[in-house]
């Protein structure tokens, strides 16, 4: 859980366990461990900011304080097949090839 | 004459004049990063004949008499955070060991039509997450003025290829400070732009709130060079600016007239070197000698900049990383099975897959923060972390906005220390996090900030010291840093540790 | 007869519908987004997620969805932001997906449907919001060539869509498929998208459960599913139906209630007629939101909203009521014309000027112009005969040159050869009989049937309508009117 007054946040193998598979990460067992630590510092010196009330203030998700940006609905040359799957790992010439998708979408 | 230890400002006036050819110049160059970068270890990549090619064209149509860009036969390291149709790009990353962009970033078009020389590409720390350059999967850069040390990062390999007179423009990327921290510990010059400034098309993205593409030279002079060049409103990035680009060269030579400078008090704390604030104390005086007024302002929340920072930084990369999964392109597991306890069942074979290709491709401080990040944005967690770092994040703003108005230009240290010992800080991921703590601030408010030297220590190590201005103010931080740099010689020091 | 009155339970339905916008090109990029191209050759660096790669948005999809928005009586939000959707998928190179989450460009509209048959009672939906994305790639999984691995497409990638959320307001299967039908024509008619299942520009996911009331008067709800996978809107109808029953079926074997499980997705399959529960990967509902850092947001001014609404032509529900008013039809016939999109009205309205008779164009509409259509498939655009050439027709058929039969063949043949209306008569031998061709003609009629003679002589005046096919044998020009009167006349002058 997110720091609670001064109580220090760690962050337990488990956590870390459940965020390397959102992250999609196949961390070592070494991994896992420095992790855990290393995050549970980080995410301490990061906590700081809870010090801070900021009730009142809006986030700043952009420093630009610019909206309305677009672009008029014009075709413009896509890639040469040969060229989209040039650094593809896998392909067959004309699609990428991954391990088999099962089932339904990814998302819900 | 040595055409390496020439200023891209006489070299271009060299070749204006006919006393040297674009090939000539390229090929000293070529010979010189040859000759250093096995120590030094700027570049990643090389590309001889490529720059040969461009150079022999430059000169041929010079001698036709054409027009010629701005940067005619100039020599210029690019990044390799930046896409190149003609090289790999590949972030001194595993992930990206072999791949090439089929499109060029809208940056190195600009440097093409302008006529530039690219020689190669440069080391960096690992997808530009690091302030040493230590994080490269191609090995660490070293500093030119001492080779045991780092050269700051994340462009550290531009930063010393100047320093090295591999190259005498280079391409820098700032996402909180990898531009002005290594332009500090390599005695050069780094320029990073308002937020939106420079198109961020074609730059491989870390943070994309706070990233800045950016000129990095020996002086002020030369980066105005670049950034006028590389300056200006692309249709193809959103968050481009889309006003006139200024005649930053013109601007520079205005005389500073009643220049008002900030200083925050809070900046000379215990952390700060006392070599680094005694100099720092004296460029104040140089600026107040020159006719300047030296004004305290305060930055409450600067303090705070550093975890704001380690929030929304890895926040955003772990979203802009996730493209890499081995499916479309880079690095992909090659199935080999692993012995290792760790993470090892998976939903199916394509999450393996995605699994093991990013555990391969990724070194350590990558994987570091795209698990911050991604524990940040986790349910849960959103508002407590990401959430309130951008509200912090409108409070630093807002701190710069106030002292604005009261001063022109903050000065101050670009850095706590001048260049720590490769190895120092790898241990300690919190000791390198706070090398940012002078730089971050000015990501964070989307404004300019240049670093420049000011002097050395007593171990003749770089000392610099950054000017950070309101957004798009970089005429006058150019113009600052050159008045300073016309009544000084820091900036024309030359590193001896290395063969010259 | 709906599940209702079979059942003591209230079937309550909410869709999620995505429609692709008809624009030229993507949502973020200039690829184009034609349906059907060789795989991988309409993709950039943008949609491909290539590294270093950067969207811009695309007016005209934010018009269109506006316009949709608008059409859907929603609330437009002066301000709007984008947001990632982080999750894994090949056939989502960035990673993530840039929707909007917390603050969508629309929210609370509606949008009623009525049955013209009456089969059920008019229903509001209420639509919760109205959003824009972009759309995911294509993985296609051959299991026969035995392969291991999946092969992805992205032309798909990036293709502007809207989502339309509604509140779970509908109440039978059939419901769900006529709504589905009107917001489909109301789509269709404002220009926002083709809405067309087959080629993926409409999607709809459906969420059901049941509502029943219990002895002690409590409502007990059964765990809402969600329904995934239904190509057509009779598959939705089909699959709502199944699901309902088997909901029910489920209910009584085992009583569980909703919030007992997490929510269900199953997956219809329209061969077995069934839907089958998907594994259900909890983490992959973490989709880490967070605004996205390239794009800006969006302002919308009341000025452009209303400057929206003026480029938007009438609604079908509007448009109903008016081409009843115009052209005095029925409200059936104002109905099924609407009903088959804009470019037929437009051709109805044609037809009724120049004929001048709104009923008589109507007729002709449905039962020579549709029926033709129908049989031979294709579009009115590009429908042969035009209203022109069918006002033809009908003015020489009240003018009495020939008879409608005779005018429907006409048109049949004018259809078939390409060939205009005066050479097709022409050809067809068709003239005008005149007078004494006519008299000479049922002379003979009645000296050939002495029975039909005395029946009509009898008082069996209808008699005479026997002579009618005869006449037509002899002259297949004759009007049958005309014979039947001057043979009545002739009969009755008889001694």
């Amino acid at each position: 859980m997110p720091a609670q007054d001064n109580a220090e946040p760690t962050l337990t193998r488990e956590d870390v366990v459940k965020v390397a598979m959102l992250a999609r990460l196949a961390l070592s067992d070494a991994e896992l461990s420095s992790l855990t630590d290393e995050l549970s510092q980080i995410v301490g010196l990061v906590s700081q900011l809870s010090e801070l009330n900021t009730d009142d203030v809006e986030p700043l998700a952009h420093p630009l304080d610019s909206q309305n940006v677009f672009r008029e609905d014009n075709p413009a040359p896509s890639l040469k097949t040969a060229d989209a799957l040039r650094c593809a790992p896998r392909h067959d010439g004309e699609c990428f090839l991954v391990p088999a998708v099962l089932g339904e979408s990814g998302s819900a | 004459m040595t055409l390496t230890t020439r200023s891209a400002a006489e070299l271009a006036t060299a070749l204006q004049q006919g006393e040297t050819t674009s090939v000539e110049c390229t090929t000293a160059f070529l010979d010189r990063i040859e000759a250093t970068n096995p120590t030094i270890n700027a570049f990643l990549s090389i590309d001889r004949d490529g720059a040969l090619a461009k150079a022999a064209s430059v000169d041929a149509a010079r001698a036709q008499g054409k027009s010629l860009g701005p940067l005619a036969g100039l020599p210029v390291a690019v990044k390799d955070v930046l896409c190149t149709t003609d090289q790999k790009t590949t972030c001194a990353s595993k992930m990206l060991k072999t791949f090439e962009p089929p499109y060029d970033a809208d940056v190195v078009r600009r440097l093409r039509e302008a006529d530039a020389v690219i020689l190669g590409k440069t080391n960096m720390d690992e997808f530009a997450m690091g302030g040493s350059n230590e994080n490269s999967a191609y090995g660490l850069v070293r500093n030119p003025w001492d080779t045991d040390r780092a050269p700051g990062g994340s462009s550290g390999g531009s930063a010393a290829a100047v320093a090295a007179d591999m190259a005498p423009l280079a391409i820098g990327s700032d996402t909180g400070g990898s531009i002005r921290q290594p332009a500090g510990l390599c005695g050069i010059t780094g320029l990073k732009p308002t937020y939106g400034r420079v198109s961020r098309r074609g730059l491989i993205a870390f943070s994309s709130s706070l990233d800045q593409i950016g000129p990095m030279a020996r002086s002020a002079k030369e980066c105005a060079m670049l950034l006028q060049t590389i300056a200006g409103h692309d249709s193809g990035d959103s968050t481009s600016i889309n006003t006139p680009v200024p005649d930053y060269l013109t601007d520079l030579e205005k005389p500073l007239q009643g220049l008002r400078i900030g200083r925050v008090a809070a900046h000379f704390s215990e952390g700060l070197d006392p070599e680094v604030a005694e100099h720092v104390e004296q460029t104040f005086a140089t600026y107040e000698a020159a006719g300047a007024t030296i004004h305290e302002v305060e930055l409450p929340h600067a303090a705070y900049g550093v975890p704001t920072y380690y929030l929304i930084a890895p926040s955003e990369a772990s979203s802009n990383l996730a493209r890499y999964d081995g499916a479309h392109y880079g690095h992909r597991w090659d199935g080999t099975p692993s012995d290792d306890q760790g993470i090892n069942t998976f939903d199916s074979p394509l999450v393996e897959m995605y699994c093991r290709s990013r555990a391969e491709g990724f070194g350590p401080e990558v994987k570091r923060r795209i698990m911050l990040g991604t524990y940040a944005l986790s349910a849960g967690y959103y508002d407590a972390y990401y959430a309130k770092a951008l509200r912090v994040r409108r409070l630093i703003r807002n701190d710069f906005t106030q002292a604005f108005e009261k001063v022109d230009l903050i000065g101050g240290p670009v850095s706590a220390t001048p260049a720590f010992k490769l190895g120092e800080k790898t241990d300690d991921p919190i000791a390198m996090y706070l090398v940012d703590l002078y730089t971050v601030g000015a990501n964070l408010a989307g404004i300019g900030g240049i670093s420049f030297p000011c002097g050395f220590t007593q171990s003749k190590l770089p000392i610099g010291f950054q000017l950070q201005g309101p957004a798009l103010s970089e005429p006058l931080l150019l113009q600052a840093a050159h008045q300073y740099q016309q009544t000084t010689d820091w900036h024309l020091q030359r590193t001896t540790a290395i063969p010259s | 007869m709906t599940a209702e009155s079979k059942h003591p339970f209230t079937t309550v339905i909410g869709l999620e519908v995505h429609v692709q916008l008809q624009t030229q090109t993507k949502l973020f990029c200039g690829c184009v987004t034609t349906f059907g191209s060789p795989p991988n050759t309409q993709v950039c660096p943008t949609c491909l997620g290539l590294p270093g790669s950067l969207p811009v948005m695309n007016r005209r999809a934010f018009d269109l969805s506006l316009r949709a928005a608008l059409a859907l009586n929603c609330k437009i939000a002066s301000f709007t932001k984008w947001d990632r959707k982080n999750y894994f998928y090949p056939d989502l190179p960035k990673g993530y997906q840039i929707s909007q989450f917390d603050l969508p460009f629309s929210y609370e509209g509606y949008l009623e449907v009525v049955d013209p048959k009456g089969a059920f009672e008019p229903r509001t939906v209420r639509i919760i919001r109205v959003h824009l994305e972009e759309d995911a790639g294509k993985s296609m999984h051959d299991e026969t060539a035995g392969t291991a691995d999946s092969r992805i497409d992205l032309n798909r990638t990036g293709t502007p869509l809207c989502e339309i959320v509604t509140e779970p307001d509908l109440r039978s299967p059939e419901e769900a498929r006529a709504w589905l039908n009107e917001l489909k024509l109301l789509l269709v008619y404002l220009g926002v998208s083709d809405c067309n299942m087959q080629e993926g520009s409409l999607r709809v996911d459906a969420n059901v459960n049941l509502h029943i009331p219990q002895p002690d008067g409590r409502l007990a709800k059964t765990p809402i599913v969600e329904i995934k996978n239904m190509n057509s809107f009779r598959s939705v109808e089909r699959a709502l139906v199944y699901e309902t029953e088997r909901q029910w079926g489920e209910w009584q074997d085992t009583g569980a209630e909703i919030g007992s499980m997490p929510k269900q997705t199953r997956g219809w399959d329209d061969s077995a007629g069934v839907t089958r529960g998907q594994r259900h990967k909890e983490e992959s509902s973490d989709y880490r939101y967070f605004p996205e850092p390239d794009l800006v947001p969006v302002t919308v001014s009341e000025e452009q909203v209303a400057a929206v609404r003026s480029t938007m032509g009438e609604p079908p529900a509007l448009l109903r009521k008016t081409l009843a008013e115009r052209w005095d039809i029925p409200a059936y016939d104002a109905d099924v014309l609407v009903n088959q999109g804009p470019e037929l009205v437009e051709y109805f309205e044609d037809l009724a000027k120049k004929v001048g008779e709104g009923k008589v164009a109507s007729n002709w509409m449905q039962q020579d112009v549709l029926r033709m259509l129908n049989e031979r498939g294709g579009h009115i655009a590009d429908f042969p005969v035009q209203p022109t050439a069918v006002a033809d027709i009908i003015g020489r058929v009240k003018k009495g040159d020939f008879d409608t039969g005779r005018g429907k063949e006409i048109f049949a043949a004018v259809l078939e050869t390409g060939k205009p209306v005066d050479e097709v008569v022409a050809g067809m031998g068709i003239a005008a009989v005149d007078e004494d061709d006519l008299q000479k003609l049922c002379e003979e009629l009645i000296a050939e049937n002495p029975k039909i003679v005395a029946d009509v002589k009898g008082g069996k005046e209808q008699a005479a309508g026997g002579l009618i096919g005869q006449a037509k044998r002899k002259n297949p020009n004759v009007n049958p009117g005309k014979v039947r009167a001057l043979a009545l006349e002739l009969i009755r002058a008889l001694p």
